[in-house]
């Protein structure tokens, strides 16, 4: 069984004028298994992090349920934490209180001492040492961001959700924190949901990769496994032959639904609108190569 | 760069020296008046204006103007000013009559005072304030009442306070909390109510105690906007305190004004006055001091 289960997820925000509702998105149903890393790409408006907020419990779903080990979750939860693409850092705190703040919540029943060296260990883990006392405004993007996912990883949430979380870093810190990422997340293997605009970030991170249509109404066409082998750095994995197959194949999908506009401005109608998605694999099938 | 910082620093006492000197000068020679010159009246027209008590006699047998009259001639100049203050100020812990207090009482009366309805009016606002910016509803039902209530002028109460409390002491009191009020209850509604939503996610997903909430989130997330609220509260109570004590008659620098216009001792008026803006200067100092500790930078 799977560990979480998207289960026909429908959003719909009631539309500005007031008249009627809006379809976020449809029926968005995936079922992700315990340690898997799984990312969704599409264009703004797609309702992305609405999903992923909907997942935390920040958001409230208008059908469907969201089954975290067998049960209904609603509400946020110390078992779903989430790495904010603003960071969401409380500026009056030091990067110490920051996460000390989620551990003490996190782990009620512990002592000082105990809090105080769990926080320590994790802020050693990002390389932000020497910096616990700094407040959020004396930080770079790149830090601030690491402190978040210091705060993340430091409940052991069973679910991490990544809410494009390096899009506001500049591109050559992005890719030294991602592969930061990728080795904090080798020792601990939480279940990941993510969220990015960046192809070569979903490629390197993910084992399964989400292509949502645009909105509205929009939903899942493709689910790309992505069969590079772990461990993966950015060095090696451009070097895999399936690479650029896949890059490709999502680039090509983001292009073609661009040309469809956003609000349905006169594109083609979605055929497939009630279909289950395409799976693309490139190991099993190579005839899906475009 | 430090050299020319000081260097400023330097100019700008030079200027503001030269501004006062200026001032002073010109204080000076503008209330500046004539000896008195008994050339060209008679013996009798002398001792007219002895008996009229415009002048007096002094010991070596020549006239001057009568010291004790000169005060209420014309505005009194800034020798006058500073005898006056070293006077006051000399005699500052000394109690000589029910309406004769030192100085230095008078300024503990005002701060006391003032720090009474300033603190609770702080403290019922920014209740109130967090109760109101955490649910939109009653926020948007009260908010109507807060905008007529807030522009009233806080002595406009003090009529119906003293009817209802009886007390001058404690009208006075009532008044500056009400000067104090509205603007620290509008803006902390303001504050929470705009509070980024992600700290308030983020302690969502952590499961914050609803205390551990209003401690480690809210209260300190609004506080640039409570901080900014209590300031506009400070002036208004400040501005607030002087004409209730000159109303109420309660012992303070604001009565002290008073009490010196109805002594005609403009002197005494200007002192007050002085006086009403260096307590001014120093609370509002120790009140910046306070914000500092609790503002932070996004």
């Amino acid at each position: 069984m799977a560990f979480l289960e998207i289960d026909h997820v429908t959003k719909y925000f009631s539309s500005p004028s007031g008249t009627g509702q809006v379809c976020v998105f449809k029926d968005v149903t995936i079922k992700i298994d315990k340690g898997e890393f799984v990312t969704t790409i599409g264009h703004s408006g797609c309702g992305k992090t609405t999903l992923l907020n909907i997942i935390a419990g920040l958001e409230t779903m208008s059908e469907g349920a969201i089954i975290l080990n067998g049960k209904e979750v609603s509400g946020p939860g110390l078992d779903r934490m989430v790495v904010f693409q603003t960071f969401s850092l409380m500026p009056w705190m030091t990067v110490f209180q920051n996460i000390r703040l989620a551990v003490r919540a996190g782990y009620p029943d512990w002592d000082r001492e105990k809090i105080t060296a769990h926080v320590h260990k994790y802020i050693d883990l990002v390389g932000l040492k020497g910096a616990e006392d700094k407040r959020p405004t004396a930080l770079s993007g790149g830090m601030k961001q690491r402190v978040g996912l210091a705060r993340a990883f430091s409940i052991e949430p069973k679910v991490l959700l990544l809410d494009e979380p390096f899009a506001q870093i500049d591109a050559l810190t992005r890719g030294v924190i991602q592969e930061e990422l990728v080795q904090m997340w080798n020792t601990t293997r939480n279940t990941v949901f993510m969220v990015t605009h960046d192809v070569d970030e979903a490629i390197l991170l993910s084992d399964r990769i989400m292509l949502m249509t645009n909105g509205p109404s929009a939903r899942i066409a493709e689910i790309v496994d992505v069969t590079i082998p772990r461990p993966r750095t950015r060095e090696t994995v451009i070097e895999h032959p399936h690479y650029y197959k896949i890059r490709n194949h999502i680039i090509h999908f983001l292009v073609r639904h661009a040309k469809h506009g956003t609000g349905g401005d006169g594109g083609p109608p979605d055929q497939s609108a009630s279909e289950a998605p395409v799976e693309v694999n490139f190991e099993r099938d190579a005839s899906v190569l475009r | 760069m430090a050299g020319e910082r000081t260097g400023n620093f330097k100019d700008t006492v030079f200027m503001s020296g030269t501004f006062l000197l200026v001032f002073l000068l010109a204080w000076h020679l503008f209330t500046l008046r004539e000896a008195f010159d008994p050339k060209g009246l008679t013996q009798e027209q002398l001792q007219t204006m002895e008996f009229n008590g415009d002048i007096v006699r002094t010991p070596d047998g020549g006239y001057v103007w009568n010291p004790e009259k000169e005060k209420v001639k014309g505005v009194p100049g800034p020798l006058a000013v500073l005898e006056k203050a070293w006077v006051e100020l000399g005699e500052a812990f000394e109690i000589k009559g029910t309406n004769d207090h030192g100085i230095a009482y008078l300024v503990l009366y005002t701060v006391s005072r003032f720090g009474a309805g300033f603190l609770a009016a702080s403290v019922v606002a920014v209740i109130m304030g967090v109760l109101l910016g955490l649910n939109k509803v009653l926020f948007r039902a009260v908010n109507p009442y807060i905008q007529i209530l807030k522009p009233i002028s806080p002595l406009a109460w003090m009529p119906l306070l003293l009817y209802t409390v009886k007390d001058p002491k404690w009208t006075a009191v009532l008044v500056v909390f009400m000067a104090s009020l509205w603007p620290t209850l509008a803006t902390t509604a303001f504050g929470v109510n705009t509070l980024r939503k992600d700290y308030l996610h983020v302690a969502a997903i952590l499961q914050l105690s609803w205390l551990r909430r209003l401690y480690r989130v809210i209260l300190p997330g609004a506080a640039p906007a409570i901080v900014a609220g209590l300031r506009i509260s400070f002036g208004s109570a400040l501005v607030a305190v002087v004409p209730a004590e000159m109303l109420l008659g309660e012992l303070g620098v604001g009565y002290l004004s008073w009490i010196e216009w109805n002594n005609l001792d403009i002197a005494g008026v200007i002192f007050a006055i002085l006086v009403v803006g260096v307590v001014g200067v120093i609370l509002d100092s120790g009140f910046n001091k306070l914000a500092g500790l609790v503002t932070y930078q996004e």
